[in-house]
């Protein structure tokens, strides 16, 4: 399948960009952000907690396959319906900060649009140390996809 | 290249992330690294073999102590990294996409 999502870290930076377009109308791509069954589904993890507005907040869990759990958390800033999303995201008990989490969608056409996600990190060496590790944001511990990818590899 | 291949094959293992993790924030021993984990302290030794054999961690003395430190000049340059990172960024799109497929043929 071709590879649709595009990154961009500059050397030095603090931040990354991701951008991706889906074959999906605006208010499903943002339906997909703002559900938590739906949000369970694609990331792979549990959500203990989602309040889709400004002041709100959430948390998830992920247990990996051997039963430890893992947990993320942030607090909800701007959640504009089919437009923008601003948060923040923190894996529990881990040395990464917290980053602020910049999410924009856009209507392409009556079925594509795009999300633009751009993520700043405390630091550069906090963003550097989070890509080095290969892990993405709440996607951490979904080890089972980290494996795939490593196995192409060989 | 061999051993980037094992660098990804010892990420890929999440203990042994974790451990990474651990280490990054500050340099420790096995023992203080031992005791965040439950496995058994022989396993957490195991895993500390193997991302010193892939040179991700390093030994120094430090008086009677052995620290791990994590080793920054052998971590690949970021541009090496992005891929695995952007390829779960879109294997997980891929599958946002085809779930809010489903739900559109469904309606």
């Amino acid at each position: 399948m071709e590879q649709k999502t595009k990154i961009h870290a500059e050397d030095g930076k603090q931040e990354v960009v991701i951008t991706r377009e889906f074959e999906l109308p605006l208010e499903l791509l943002f339906k997909a952000f703002s559900e938590p069954g739906i949000i369970e589904e694609w990331m792979g993890t549990k959500v203990l907690k989602h309040e889709g507005q400004k002041h709100g907040s959430y948390q998830l869990e992920t247990t990996d396959p051997k039963g430890n759990k893992y947990k993320f958390n942030g607090t909800i800033h701007e959640f504009t319906p089919n437009h923008k999303i601003i948060r923040t995201f923190e894996f529990e008990n881990m040395p990464f900060g917290v980053q602020l989490e910049i999410l924009k969608f856009e209507k392409l056409t009556d079925d594509s649009s795009k999300l633009h996600m751009h993520v700043l990190y405390e630091s550069n060496a906090q963003r550097d140390q989070v890509l080095k590790m290969g892990m993405a944001p709440g996607i951490n511990m979904a080890h089972n996809r980290l494996q795939e990818v490593v196995s192409k590899l060989k | 290249m061999n051993l980037r291949r094992d660098v990804f094959q010892a990420i890929a293992d999440p203990t042994r992330r974790a451990i990474l993790l651990l280490v990054a924030s500050q340099a420790m021993t096995a023992g203080a690294i031992a005791s965040n984990f439950d496995t058994a302290r022989p396993t957490v030794s195991k895993h500390l073999q193997i991302l010193t054999e892939c040179e991700l961690l390093e030994q120094k003395q430090n008086g009677r102590e052995i620290y791990y430190h994590i080793n920054a000049t052998n971590m690949k340059e970021v541009a090496d990294f992005i891929e695995p990172f952007r390829k779960m960024w879109d294997d997980r799109f891929n599958k946002l996409e085809s779930i809010m497929k489903k739900h559109k043929s469904k309606k």
